[in-house]
């Protein structure tokens, strides 16, 4: 053997012996940079509009309709803020929604209630209960941030054809539902295409699957549809997006309490 | 031919022992595939109203399987920040309960009040370490005070507090699920009382009822069927005295036993409760048929008869009977398939099978064992002298005896109406099953077991929030709480009363229903989006938020309480809420309506099963008379067992609504064995009656006597069992087959005597003045 290669075999050996190492160490490195790299590709759209139905079913084969509208604005090192107005079921038309999110700690919510004609501000930890009743808990749907979690890049996988990272994301807020949510994000265009959810006992309890995503100001890819699947309780949501619209020139001052009275 | 089949056997015992171990090997693999099925629901049959309309209600909100914790501090004192914390801590790791859904207790009741224009809800006991006794007063000023916990999670003394777990069991593996969550729920229990030794705690609810009863039963085979053995090894051991007999005796019974379970885990039955019981059941009945034989062949041992030639005999003049009596006790159990409760059905089946198995086993493997086995006959003794003596007693006081059995039978007869039809699946358990000691103890300090859930459908989508709905809601909720039976009512009605007032500033004078549908639904909608995982209302309402589910939990009842209770409950729905479609059921429901209903099917299949035995009757004993004689000593005992009943217990259930088939196949035995020797006695020897009933005792009076105490032996050992179900079917059973016996004894000979006046043939007859003469 030349001589002149040994440090070469060295070399290799060392790396050998370090990969494995690094190689854990990115386990959690390389989720985070997935989840990372998908919140990137999804900044700068300002503010959002949307109209959004969701239909609720049960074992029995009952159903029941919801149609909400929403508005968001994009914050730049906080959650969004989001107006949201109900329109169905009748009961609680005009009812309006108001939401400051924050990546760590209890939201700010507000609420409308026309009935009432006054706004009663919401004072509760808790972000997972259904909401309206659906199998969507309020967390499932608040915005992404990179605070709310811990990951661990788990494989790579397809779904339906499309070559995808699968990462678990551990929340931070003990008051969550979850004990860990597996998502799979494709790898062309980091968008979420199915979320698994496991209760506070690690059991599968739900699974979202993400479908007919298009893309928006030739960037941003928001899906028309949502669905949920309850796996204990054998109910489930489908929630359809319609209607995106995006530079709305909404501003701060479309989301305060005055706004909510007038939003219907 | 089966004279024949006995020689062959006689011949070549050692191929039929080796056929006989192939069956058994063949067939005892499957027994690993039985397992029990730890469900209550398997009690009901897939066509069951009351099992439909529960599962529809479970379908459109969820599930409700429940675990409670039952918790008492040694000195009464629940709000205390270290067992506040504890209850909290206990709170939190029950959601790790396998399948857990949903946990309840004082500590994580979503307590909501106002704060100006703010809405806070939050735990009741967030932080129970902090709170100062201030606090402490306060929350539990609140939690006796709420109606959703008062009487459900916490005793009005605050004594008393339950943490409720509602686990939603996939059904996919029933076998494991069910184990599964009690295991960790016994770890959780273990876990708290080691942190807490003073408090004590209790295991109740749904799941804990239904691990009770695969616990229940494992001890019984654990425990009775050794005892069994043991007692049928005693009584052929000393009353036969000899251990060949003894030693095929139980072999013959072993596999009966074992191939049945074989062929049961092949086919693909589970075990159950009273299912469980089948080899207990067939271990009692198999000893019958070889004591017949044993009981012959040392009779023609001791008259200097050679071993092979007695074994001949013996089976040549047993097989008729005992193959009859084997057809009839199967048919007996088989009646059981009219049962509503497929537990039942497959109880009855699988006896049947049994003692099927145990005919073929007694006249091939039982001949063949004897056949190879040394047997030798000790010095007779005049033991057929007691019997003699003893249809002497019969014979004298025939005049006598008719009309005084008639009398005692029919006075005990006359309870029978009197018992009281009851299902409560609390007392299937004894007081020494920690489930039952649980329930009776939440039952004396909190609130008893008995639900009943309310389905409201107002017929419009969002219609729970119309104000006239409510207001009936509201009105329904109030009676119910008004009835004597009630523990605790849970309802929408309250909510919405309790986000009024907070919603004006928790004044209490708003603590009304709201008056307007809107507002109704946008309190529920800002009440909804504050409320944590697993402690939303989807349990109470449907989806279309068109229905609502009210549960009220009562005391524990009777079925007749019960069933009164739902009757009184429709009644007022009906006056009062005509317009809207109201569904009741509940698993205590289920078991209020099965006995009545299972009795009704029984009743049918007894008659189905009674025709069946006196047919085969008449054509074996060769006529009509006697065929018909022989429903008197048949149907009485069943008749007179439950009028004896009234004094012992005085309730009647699931259970012993199948007694009346079970023991009609195994009483009749007797008749057909006393039959058969009566008229053999008339029939060949032309011996008047008074003779005949000699001749019947002396031949079957001994073996009519030890097995029917083996059998009483044996059903009084199920009768000790834990589960109550079993035990009053062991007692009932065995007390059944002991007024046969009486009757058999008794009734049975002054009958024959007063009836069977008329020569049986002109040819006997003839024969017999003949015989007189040449006398």
């Amino acid at each position: 053997m030349p001589l002149r290669m040994i440090p070469g075999i060295f070399l290799a050996l060392a790396l050998l012996a370090v990969q494995p190492l690094l190689h854990a160490e990115t386990a959690e490195q390389k989720g985070r940079a997935i989840a990372a790299e998908s919140i990137a590709r999804d900044s700068g759209w300002g503010d959002m509009e949307a109209d959004m139905q969701m239909i609720l079913r049960n074992q029995q084969g009952e159903e029941s309709l919801r149609e909400i509208r929403m508005q968001s604005l994009e914050q730049a090192n906080d959650g969004d803020k989001s107006l949201t107005v109900f329109d169905k079921p009748l009961d609680v038309n005009g009812t309006a929604f108001l939401s400051f999110s924050h990546a760590l700690g209890a939201d700010d919510q507000w609420l409308y209630l026309p009935a009432l004609k006054r706004v009663k501000r919401i004072s509760s930890r808790n972000k997972s209960g259904p909401f309206m009743g659906s199998e969507f808990a309020y967390e499932d749907l608040s915005s992404f941030e990179i605070e709310k979690y811990n990951y661990k890049y788990l494989r790579d996988e397809q779904i339906s054809g499309v070559d995808c990272f699968v990462v678990e994301q551990y929340p931070v807020d003990k008051n969550s539902g979850y004990t860990r949510r597996v998502v799979w994000n494709d790898k062309a265009e980091y968008r979420v295409q199915r979320i698994e959810f496991y209760d506070r006992k690690n059991s599968l309890l739900k699974t979202l699957d993400y479908s007919g995503y298009r893309q928006y100001l030739g960037k941003y890819w928001r899906p028309d549809r949502m669905d949920v699947v309850n796996h204990q309780t054998g109910k489930s949501t489908e929630l359809r997006w319609t209607n995106y619209r995006f530079g709305n020139g909404l501003s701060d001052a479309d989301f305060n309490k005055n706004s909510l009275k007038r939003a219907r | 031919m089966h004279q024949k089949l006995t020689q062959f056997i006689l011949k070549h015992p050692v191929r039929v022992i080796v056929a006989t171990l192939l069956l058994v090997a063949l067939a005892v693999p499957g027994a690993q595939h039985l397992v029990f099925k730890s469900d209550y629901r398997v009690f009901f049959g897939q066509d069951n109203p009351q099992l439909n309309a529960y599962e529809a209600i479970q379908r459109i909100y969820s599930k409700s399987d429940n675990v409670a914790f039952v918790i008492a501090p040694k000195d009464g004192r629940v709000f205390t920040a270290r067992r506040l914390e504890a209850i909290r801590k206990l709170t939190e790791d029950s959601w790790q309960i396998p399948y857990s859904t949903r946990v309840d207790s004082i500590t994580n009741y979503q307590y909501s009040y106002a704060d100006g224009d703010e809405l806070i809800v939050e735990d009741l006991a967030l932080e129970p370490r902090a709170m100062d006794a201030a606090a402490l007063e306060r929350v539990r000023e609140i939690a006796v005070n709420e109606p959703l916990l008062r009487n459900k999670l916490i005793s009005p003394r605050a004594h008393v507090t339950v943490v409720n777990t509602t686990v939603q069991l996939p059904g996919i593996y029933p076998v494991q699920e069910v184990p599964e969550v009690a295991a960790k729920v016994h770890e959780l229990r273990d876990q708290f009382v080691a942190l807490n030794p003073d408090l004590t705690v209790h295991l109740s609810g749904l799941v804990m009822m239904n691990n009770s009863f695969a616990e229940a039963s494992l001890n019984d085979s654990a425990t009775l069927v050794p005892v069994m053995f043991l007692i049928v090894i005693l009584t052929i051991g000393l009353l036969l005295r000899t251990i060949t007999g003894t030693l095929s005796t139980v072999l013959v019974i072993l596999f009966s036993i074992a191939v049945t379970m074989g062929i049961a885990g092949w086919t693909g039955f589970y075990l159950t409760g009273p299912s469980a019981s089948a080899p207990t059941m067939i271990l009692t009945l198999a000893v019958a048929d070889c004591i017949h034989i044993l009981t012959t062949l040392f009779h023609e041992m001791r008259q200097g008869v050679e071993k092979r030639q007695a074994i001949l005999d013996s089976l040549r003049i047993n097989y008729q009977p005992i193959f009859l009596t084997s057809i009839t006790t199967a048919i007996g159990f088989l009646s059981m398939n009219f049962s509503d409760s497929p537990p039942f059905r497959d109880l009855g089946n699988l006896v049947a099978l049994g003692v099927m198995l145990a005919f073929v086993f007694s006249v091939t493997l039982f001949p063949a064992l004897l056949a190879l086995l040394p047997l030798k006959v000790k010095p007779h003794r005049a033991r057929g002298d007691r019997m003699l003596h003893f249809a002497d007693f019969v014979v004298r006081g025939r005049r006598w005896l008719l009309p005084a059995t008639s009398l005692v039978m029919l006075s005990v007869m006359l309870f029978l109406p009197q018992n009281q039809l009851n299902d409560d699946f609390v007392k299937y358990f004894d007081t020494s099953v920690p489930f039952r000691q649980a329930t009776d103890f939440m039952q004396e300090n909190i609130s008893g077991m008995t639900t009943m859930e309310i389905s409201i459908d107002s017929g419009e989508s969002g219609g729970i929030n119309n104000p006239a709905f409510l207001r009936k809601l509201e009105q329904l909720s109030s009676w119910l709480r008004a009835q004597p039976e009630t523990d605790h009512v849970n309802t929408l009605s309250d909510t919405l009363k309790r986000l009024n007032r907070n919603m004006h500033g928790d004044d209490p004078t708003w603590y009304r229903l709201p008056d307007s549908r809107q507002l109704a639904a946008q309190y529920l909608l800002l009440y909804e989006m504050s409320l944590p995982y697993g402690l939303d209302l989807n349990n109470q309402l449907n989806v279309d938020k068109s229905s609502t589910r009210l549960v009220a939990t009562f005391e524990n009842l009777t079925s007749n309480g019960q069933i009164e209770l739902e009757q009184r409950i429709r009644h007022w729905l009906e006056l009062n809420l005509p317009e809207y479609r109201v569904d009741i059921a509940s698993p205590s429901l289920m078991f209020a309506h099965i006995g009545q209903r299972n009795i009704q099917s029984m009743l049918l299949g007894v008659t189905v099963a009674l025709v069946l035995i006196s047919l085969l009757l008449g054509i074996a004993l060769r006529s009509v008379r006697f065929g018909l004689i022989s429903l008197l000593p048949n149907l009485t005992p069943a008749a007179v067992g439950f009028g004896a009943w009234y004094f012992i217990d005085g309730q009647v259930g699931l259970a012993l609504s199948v007694v009346a088939g079970m023991t009609l196949g195994i009483v009749v035995d007797d008749t057909v064995h006393f039959l058969s020797k009566y008229l053999r006695a008339r029939r060949e020897r032309n011996a008047n009656p008074h003779e005949a009933v000699r001749y019947a005792f002396s031949s079957v009076g001994r073996a009519l006597w030890i097995t029917t105490l083996v059998l009483v032996c044996g059903f009084m050992v199920l009768a000790q069992s834990t589960f109550k179900l079993n035990a009053d079917m062991g007692l009932l059973t065995a007390l059944t087959i002991l007024i046969a016996l009486a009757i058999d004894f008794l009734f049975l000979p002054p009958l024959l005597m007063k009836l069977d006046t008329h020569p049986l043939t002109t040819k006997g007859a003839i024969e017999h003045e003949e015989a007189k003469n040449a006398a």
